[in-house]
């Protein structure tokens, strides 16, 4: 495992997964495009609409999971002094900042025929739109400092501030919400979901992670190269490549 | 006392140094020169503990630095290119402020005196001049009482009067036990005193 | 090093910040009033009728605040960075958490304390009650010292920056939302007639969890910032 921590073998590694990685996000993403538009019931009330839910829900879910870890790769390096983390939590925040613009554009669409409008400050449609703020703040944040290193070290410190906060957001949002809109929106998802529904879900679950990694690993395999080109090792690659 | 051992600094990704080797001891002082560029800044702010050396280790009394935090930063002086002075502050406030924060307890006028300040005492320090200034950023040497100081080109802007005082001021510490690292374009005319000279472009 | 000697360092910042701001007075009146010009231009905007005014009134006024805050956070670091004093700050043989806490105070002090102060005034412009003027002087007493801690790691991170004064209003204002919600929410409550206890609690809450962990996350920040 250590191994790979170098970035010359981490290159090399992220070069033999992307294929599989790809092959797999097409494979999960074509059955589970599938199962959720034909195979699933449309909803008893909201009929074929429902069906936006099976790409909201797991766009939702994977910017969540994203900021986490991120964040989480930001603390490694700042602890750690580890440079692939570094490159890791950079790559992943235009993917999750994409994720949440995702989440948001659903919820919309789902949002016109249910409640009328293109806009509704629902709880997490709210706190969907703050996250993608803070993944902004991070991305921003990057963009304006020129040194790699502590570029990624500032955002790595915003991401964590911004992690500790994101259960607060959520809470104040949820409480702010239940405050000015009692109980007119009825929540998506009920208590028991039915296998039909669960399965499509889970699958587009696993093709969203897929296609995670994929990016992140192609996003991170030019900025190892412009991190280490002075070593000898890329200047073989490039070589070699050439 | 300070040990640098294999000591590489970069900028951005741009190597600047590699294998810097030296030991400085009680009484000594390290004139370290080289072209612009050649990261001698870069070189004075790894020793501050502000950046860690991209290889090579730092040892104060045989600890690394990083890992002696507060004990070293109690043991370090640093003025830089910016002078740390703030012109709201009486020259005489800005005296009491180093001193607290360095945790020492003090009366301004001697270390104004030394400098040839003292008239300007009750002046805030915007109405100093460059030269002025730096002297004024050298006397937050003398009240903070720390064994190393490490200087950033302290004889710029400083007339040949003011060098003179300078040199009387380094000589001194040094005679006192202390410990300098200082970057400069000049010659120092410090005598009965250790000066090793470190070239960083060669 | 001593506590004592912490202590007198502590101290050393806090006054120095003080003096400093008090002779740049005008640095202490530019956010005040830009706090007042604010929520002078919403009737404006909106209409005079008292029952409208009165229902925006506690978001208003503290939508107003949130930015006053965030404009002056700027003369946080940003000075200090320019002459080379917070350079020195950093070389201090005390924790940086201890010396940054108390910046953030002096800040405080200088900016989130007057605003508190002028609140009622132009709470009564916009036609609150007395109870309810009570509860926005509480709440934004204990929101606005959080405003300035969050604020004090945009500021830190943004040390420098090309576009730094945006900037940080990009890091900072997402996470300003909590303290938004449950401030201007106690206010209407109070409003309303209700109870005010849990916004306040929840309030004083968020200042005890900004106080401990912030500072940590500001001194790595300013660390970060002069590698």
């Amino acid at each position: 495992m250590y191994k790979y921590a170098s970035p010359r073998n981490f290159y090399h590694l992220a070069g033999r997964l992307l294929p599989w990685l790809t092959a797999a996000t097409v494979m999960l993403l074509l059955a589970g495009l599938y199962l959720g538009l034909f195979v699933a019931p449309p909803d008893y009330q909201q009929g074929e609409t429902v069906r936006i839910m099976f790409i909201h829900v797991p766009a939702a879910w994977m910017s969540m999971f994203v900021y986490v870890l991120m964040a989480g790769a930001g603390a490694v390096a700042l602890v750690w002094n580890i440079k692939l983390a570094e490159v890791f939590a950079a790559a992943c925040a235009p993917v999750g900042a994409s994720f949440t613009v995702l989440a948001l554009l659903t919820g919309s669409l789902w949002g016109k025929p249910m409640w009328g409008a293109w806009w509704v400050w629902d709880a997490r449609l709210t706190s969907e739109l703050i996250l993608l703020f803070l993944y902004i703040g991070v991305m921003a944040l990057q963009a304006s400092i020129d040194d790699p290193r502590r570029a990624a070290r500032a955002a790595a410190i915003l991401a964590l501030v911004g992690v500790v906060n994101i259960p607060i957001i959520h809470f104040s949002v949820e409480w702010w919400n239940t405050l000015h809109q009692p109980a007119s929106v009825s929540k998506v998802g009920t208590p028991s979901i039915h296998a039909s529904i669960l399965i499509p879900l889970l699958t587009m679950a696993a093709a969203f992670k897929a296609y995670f990694f994929a990016v992140v690993l192609l996003r991170m395999r030019p900025a190892i190269l412009e991190r280490e080109k002075h070593t000898t090792w890329v200047a073989e690659t490039v070589e070699e490549s050439a | 006392m300070l040990d640098v051992t294999n000591l590489a600094c970069v900028r951005g990704d741009r190597p600047l140094f590699n294998h810097l080797s030296f030991a400085l001891k009680a009484g000594e002082l390290v004139h370290i020169t080289g072209a612009n560029g050649s990261g001698k800044t870069t070189l004075l702010r790894a020793l501050c503990g502000f950046s860690r050396p991209a290889a090579g280790e730092i040892r104060w009394n045989g600890t690394d630095i990083h890992d002696l935090g507060d004990d070293y930063r109690g043991a370090l002086a640093y003025v830089g290119h910016l002078n740390g002075i703030q012109g709201e502050l009486t020259l005489r406030e800005n005296l009491r402020v180093a001193a607290g924060i360095a945790g020492q307890k003090t009366a301004p006028d001697t270390a104004l005196e030394q400098v040839g300040l003292l008239a300007y005492g009750g002046f805030p320090a915007k109405i100093l001049s460059q030269g002025q200034k730096r002297r004024l950023a050298l006397a937050r040497l003398l009240v903070a009482h720390k064994l190393l100081w490490i200087l950033d080109e302290p004889f710029s802007a400083l007339d040949a009067r003011s060098t003179e005082v300078m040199n009387a001021l380094l000589s001194a510490h040094l005679t006192a036990g202390g410990m300098i690292v200082l970057t400069s374009h000049q010659d120092l005319a410090i005598e009965l005193h250790t000066v090793l000279s470190v070239r960083l472009d060669s | 090093m001593n506590p004592h000697s912490l202590a007198r360092a502590v101290l050393c910042v806090f006054r120095r910040d003080l003096t400093v701001a008090l002779r740049r007075s005008t640095d202490v009146l530019t956010p005040l009033i830009f706090f007042a010009i604010v929520v002078s231009l919403f009737p404006l905007g909106v209409g005079p009728e008292p029952a409208m005014l009165r229902a925006l009134a506690p978001g208003v006024l503290w939508v107003a605040a949130l930015l006053a805050a965030m404009l002056s956070l700027n003369r946080l670091f940003a000075n200090d960075h320019a002459d080379g004093t917070l350079e020195q700050l950093l070389l201090a043989p005390h924790p940086l958490t201890v010396l940054v806490l108390a910046k953030t105070a002096a800040h405080w002090v200088l900016t989130g304390l007057p605003l508190v102060l002028l609140s009622p005034l132009l709470a009564l412009q916009l036609g609150l009650s007395a109870e309810a003027m009570g509860t926005l002087v509480v709440s934004l007493a204990l929101g606005t010292p959080v405003l300035s801690l969050i604020g004090s790691v945009g500021a830190a991170l943004t040390l420098g920056l090309r576009g730094g004064g945006v900037l940080v209003s990009l890091l900072v204002l997402p996470l300003y939302t909590p303290v938004l919600i449950f401030g201007a929410s106690s206010v209407t409550a109070a409003v309303e007639g209700l109870s005010t206890e849990a916004h306040l609690s929840l309030l004083a809450a968020f200042l005890v969890l900004a106080l401990s962990l912030i500072p940590w996350a500001t001194a790595a920040a300013l660390r970060v910032s002069h590698d």
